[in-house]
């Protein structure tokens, strides 16, 4: 109980942090006159006095939480979070349900990036701001901010990076003390935001614009101020930017730390997982160009080039931009990059999927059983990037893709019994549960989630946080396991 | 000399072995009995038992008048206390040590006077490794010397049926063959060592050991005898301190197989090395080895510490069809019972290490001292000092030399050139000489020639 009410104390403080991020928005609709101050006011005011009265009452709480609670403490604050962002699209926005709302906030703060609404042009920026905001404040997960301030508050910080942090191999410090590793992290998300956000500025975007967008490049999220998203801009140099800034984000932001504390651009290549991204996504954007030129898609190889790369490393980013209707292209392109989706960014990125470094494991752990049949007595322990990889972590690896698997089988199945197309259903599982973005059918990208019933918007988010939470977290709340003492 | 030996180990023993019939004083300290008493059963020197760095013990062995001081024990820090108290509390005026960790070697400082004192550490792991790389190096040789900072090296080849010079004179290789620029040093026959001689005609079986600069190395065995094509498959059998760092400096060029028994040390190897294919088993099982093909490995060594299983895991290997089988044995009667048979190379870790730590006991400007195969010569470095008056090979012709029977010049090497030891060649100061001597008496003798006056100083 005493826990229990820890977990509640928690969620109450970070409210209250929460709470802080409206500040944002507020200053936008000032500056900009929009008319959503009230709206903005309002939100902050409900958010920060429930997260006080909440923080008020069990104040008195502050026992250290266990791994169970962390758990508990990371889902809870994932669900409620988003709920509690609803509150200015639904005062500002007319005829938007709760369900349409959750699934927004719930695509901003998880960086899918697949939206509901329509008429993103003419939405007042105080609420676009919001959406991306909550895009790139999701990306480095909030949790890693709470991580070096909340500690100052008295709540201990290592069993939510436990449950946060994805991937497999979660104990590579940078800095002795935890703290001390989320505040580089941090800074360095918030360096190279702004340097993308100077980017964008040069090759002709607004403040605003420029704001927007490159929040949802460095969260990997991919919510645009326009319907057509970055078609609108039919700029290269814009596609060139947001692809060079996709990739970095794509990479681990403790190898980006470690590059800028030593000085050492060499460090890229020793880190394996950026090296395997990199080279498969840039393989593929060649492959693809050339697919879509000679199915006479696109006239040029130029041309191809360029709208096969830039839609080609925004799914596979897991960011969920797009410039050209894929939807369209034959087959075999947007189900590549779907495919891609689920395998290229890093561990320690903003993006999703199962990440690289489960990737490498999967396909290095193929190698060493063809091995083993060919010579029976060689001891050959997986190694990834010169450092052993111990076989329980391999066995993690494995277990993880089969839970994958079968969520993505289940909604898939859910979303087909309520009468959605196969490909539809598909790609919209694993656009959401991958943090993409669009998918292909009905939700393509120039179109919108809006189309969807109640119920499968409900399964895309659930999708979404599953996939976020990578699979496990969120499960483990279901197993009797968790809940016998 | 007095010499104290810290260790009876294996580089400990046989450096006993070695000096002790040179007439020097011997004392050798090790912490287990038993095999000190074996040591004093056949040897003629003293033994005692306790820990190394202990200066009671060191004082008990007679370090106060000990003139050099040998850490062989199985501890570098051991080896390096030892070494530091013998100079700061006893003088000791030579001191070597033995240091396996590469972290110690890559800093020098650690040994200098202000930290342990040693003269000059030795790793003979590392010794031995490099070694046997150099024989892989060339997959036709028999055994490979280095001389003066590698710049002139000596190899032994075996003469082939056909090959280019069987059935000729020595005296064909330099009218016949100019461009070539070798000198042979000693030729072993069947019966035993031969003293080259021009009109010497070789024989198919016999085994040639020449000098050449280390650069035309190639070009001279391409002349000599049919190159054999580059090594590409070495297998290694041991994962030890030798088998590891074998694996190493070969799995970047060469295609590796180590095979090792102990599951954990196999794991350990795996995590290390990146391109070698570690196997767990027993390098004697034929069935394993015919597994991984050992028919189609060029080299196969054997370096475990265990000469029994050597020897065996060597022979299966051979009869298996390997192509050159080296094998590391540590009692010399093995090794001397073993030459000529099915086994290409037997190392004695012991010889191969000596050489470099005897030219610390000897006099004068001895810089390296090597012994060559089955006894066939001995082979000394030394630098010529002083001038025409006071020396007496400075300034000379070689034929002008007053060598003692049984001595011969074989080549010099003047700062980055190798001169042949032809009798027209002339010594100059500073020059390494290269002399090959028949046996071991000869030693003394050479020393005493190339010793200066005492009026030179």
């Amino acid at each position: 109980m005493q826990r229990t009410l820890s977990v509640i104390r928690a969620l109450g403080l970070m409210l209250m942090v929460f709470s802080v991020s409206y500040l944002l928005p507020l200053a936008t609709s000032w500056i900009n006159h929009d008319g959503t101050l009230i709206e903005f006011l309002l939100a902050m005011v409900w958010t920060a006095s429930i997260g006080f009265v909440m923080w008020l009452l069990t104040r008195r709480y502050r026992s250290e939480l266990s791994v169970r609670h962390g758990y508990l403490l990371v889902v809870t604050m994932w669900a409620a979070m988003p709920a509690f962002a609803t509150l200015p699209l639904l005062l500002a926005i007319k005829g938007l349900s709760f369900t349409g709302a959750y699934f927004e906030t719930m695509s901003g703060l998880t960086t899918t990036g697949g939206t509901v609404l329509t008429g993103l042009d003419d939405l007042p920026p105080a609420i676009n701001i919001w959406r991306h905001e909550l895009n790139w404040l999701g990306g480095m997960g909030i949790i890693v901010l709470a991580v070096a301030i909340l500690p100052l508050l008295g709540v201990g910080g290592r069993q939510l990076f436990k449950a946060e942090t994805p991937g497999p191999m979660k104990d590579a410090a940078l800095a002795p003390r935890i703290t001390e590793t989320a505040r580089n992290l941090w800074l360095v998300y918030l360096a190279i935001t702004i340097a993308c956000i100077a980017s964008l500025k040069t090759v002709g975007m607004s403040w605003l614009d420029a704001i927007c967008h490159a929040f949802a490049t460095m969260g990997l999220g991919g919510f645009s101020t326009h319907d057509a998203n970055i078609a609108y801009f039919n700029s290269p140099a814009i596609e060139f930017v947001l692809i060079v800034f996709m990739l970095l984000a794509a990479m681990n932001f403790a190898t980006h730390f470690l590059v800028w504390r030593e000085k050492s651009l060499k460090l890229y290549l020793q880190d394996a997982e950026a090296v395997a991204t990199v080279a498969l996504v840039l393989a593929s954007c060649l492959g693809i160009a050339v697919f879509l030129w000679w199915q006479g898609t696109y006239p040029t190889f130029w041309t191809s080039l360029r709208y096969a790369s830039f839609n080609l490393v925004s799914m596979a980013t897991d960011c969920g931009f797009s410039s050209a209707d894929f939807n369209r292209w034959p087959i075999f392109a947007p189900m590549w990059m779907l495919f891609l989706s689920c395998i290229t960014v890093s561990a320690g990125s903003t993006g999703g999927g199962i990440k690289m470094v489960r990737t490498l494991v999967l396909f290095k752990q193929a190698g060493r059983e063809f091995l083993k049949l060919l010579h029976p007595a060689a001891v050959n322990p997986m190694k990834i990037g010169g450092s052993v990889v111990p076989n329980n972590i391999v066995f993690a690896v494995l277990g993880f893709i089969f839970l994958y698997f079968m969520t993505v089988a289940t909604l898939t199945f859910a979303l087909l019994i309520s009468g959605l197309d196969f490909i539809s259903a598909f790609s919209a599982v694993i656009a959401c549960i991958n943090n993409a973005g669009p998918g292909l059918g009905v939700v393509g990208p120039t179109s919108n989630y809006g189309v969807l019933s109640d119920f499968q918007i409900w399964i895309c988010t659930i999708a979404m946080l599953v996939g976020r939470l990578e699979i496990f977290t969120v499960l483990i709340l279901f197993t009797p396991h968790f809940w016998r003492r | 000399m007095k010499i104290l030996i810290l260790g009876a180990g294996q580089v400990g023993s046989s450096v006993a072995e070695s000096l002790v019939s040179e007439a020097n004083d011997i004392t050798v300290v090790d912490s287990d009995g038993e095999k000190l008493r074996q040591l004093q059963d056949r040897l003629d020197l003293r033994t005692l038992v306790g820990n190394a760095a202990h200066p009671s013990v060191l004082e008990q062995a007679g370090i106060a008048d000990t003139d050099m001081l040998l850490a062989v024990t199985q501890s570098d820090e051991v080896n390096m206390v030892a070494c530091k108290l013998a100079a700061s509390l006893y003088n000791t005026p030579t001191r070597i040590a033995r240091i396996r960790s590469a972290d110690f070697l890559a800093r020098q400082e650690v040994f200098s006077k202000e930290n342990f004192c040693v003269d000059f550490s030795i790793c003979p792991e590392q010794i031995l490794t490099d070694y046997i790389v150099k024989l892989i190096e060339f997959p036709e040789a028999l055994q490979v010397l280095k001389f003066s900072q590698d710049k002139a090296s000596l190899v032994a080849v075996r003469a082939f049926q056909g090959g280019p010079l069987v059935g000729k004179p020595l005296s064909y290789l330099r009218t016949h063959m100019p461009q070539v620029e070798t000198r042979v040093a000693a030729i072993f026959r069947k019966n035993g060592p031969l003293i080259p001689e021009g009109s010497t005609v070789i024989e198919e079986g016999d085994e040639i050991f020449f000098i050449a600069a280390t650069d035309s190395i190639r070009s001279v065995l391409k002349e000599m005898r049919r190159m054999d094509k580059p090594a590409r498959r070495v297998m290694i059998v041991g994962g030890g301190n030798i088998g590891r760092r074998l694996a190493k400096a070969l799995e970047r060029d060469y295609e590796v197989k180590l095979i090792e028994y102990n599951k954990n040390a196999c794991k350990k190897l795996a995590g290390e090395l990146t391109r070698t294919l570690v196997l767990n088993g027993d390098g004697t099982d034929e069935r394993l080895l015919q597994e991984e093909h050992v028919g189609d490995v060029d080299v196969f060594c054997a370096l475990t510490n265990d000469d029994e299983n050597n020897i065996m895991s060597a022979l299966l290997a051979k009869q298996g069809g390997a192509g050159k089988v080296i094998a590391l044995i540590n009692r010399s009667a093995y090794v001397d019972l073993l030459q000529g048979g099915n086994i290409d190379i037997a190392l004695s870790p012991a010889q191969v290490t000596i050489g470099s730590l005897l030219a610390y006991v000897r006099m004068g400007d001895v810089v390296a001292v090597h012994s060559l195969r089955r006894g066939a010569a001995e082979v000394l470095e030394l630098v010529a000092h002083g001038d025409r008056q006071s020396s007496r090979v400075v300034g000379r012709r070689i034929d002008e030399i007053d060598l003692p029977k049984g001595a011969t010049i074989g080549a010099l090497v003047r700062g980055d050139d190798v001169i042949m030891g032809h009798h027209d060649a002339v010594i100059e100061a500073e020059d390494h000489v290269i002399v090959f001597v028949i046996n071991k008496a000869m030693v003394r003798k050479v020393e005493k020639l190339f010793q200066v006056n005492v009026g030179f100083f």
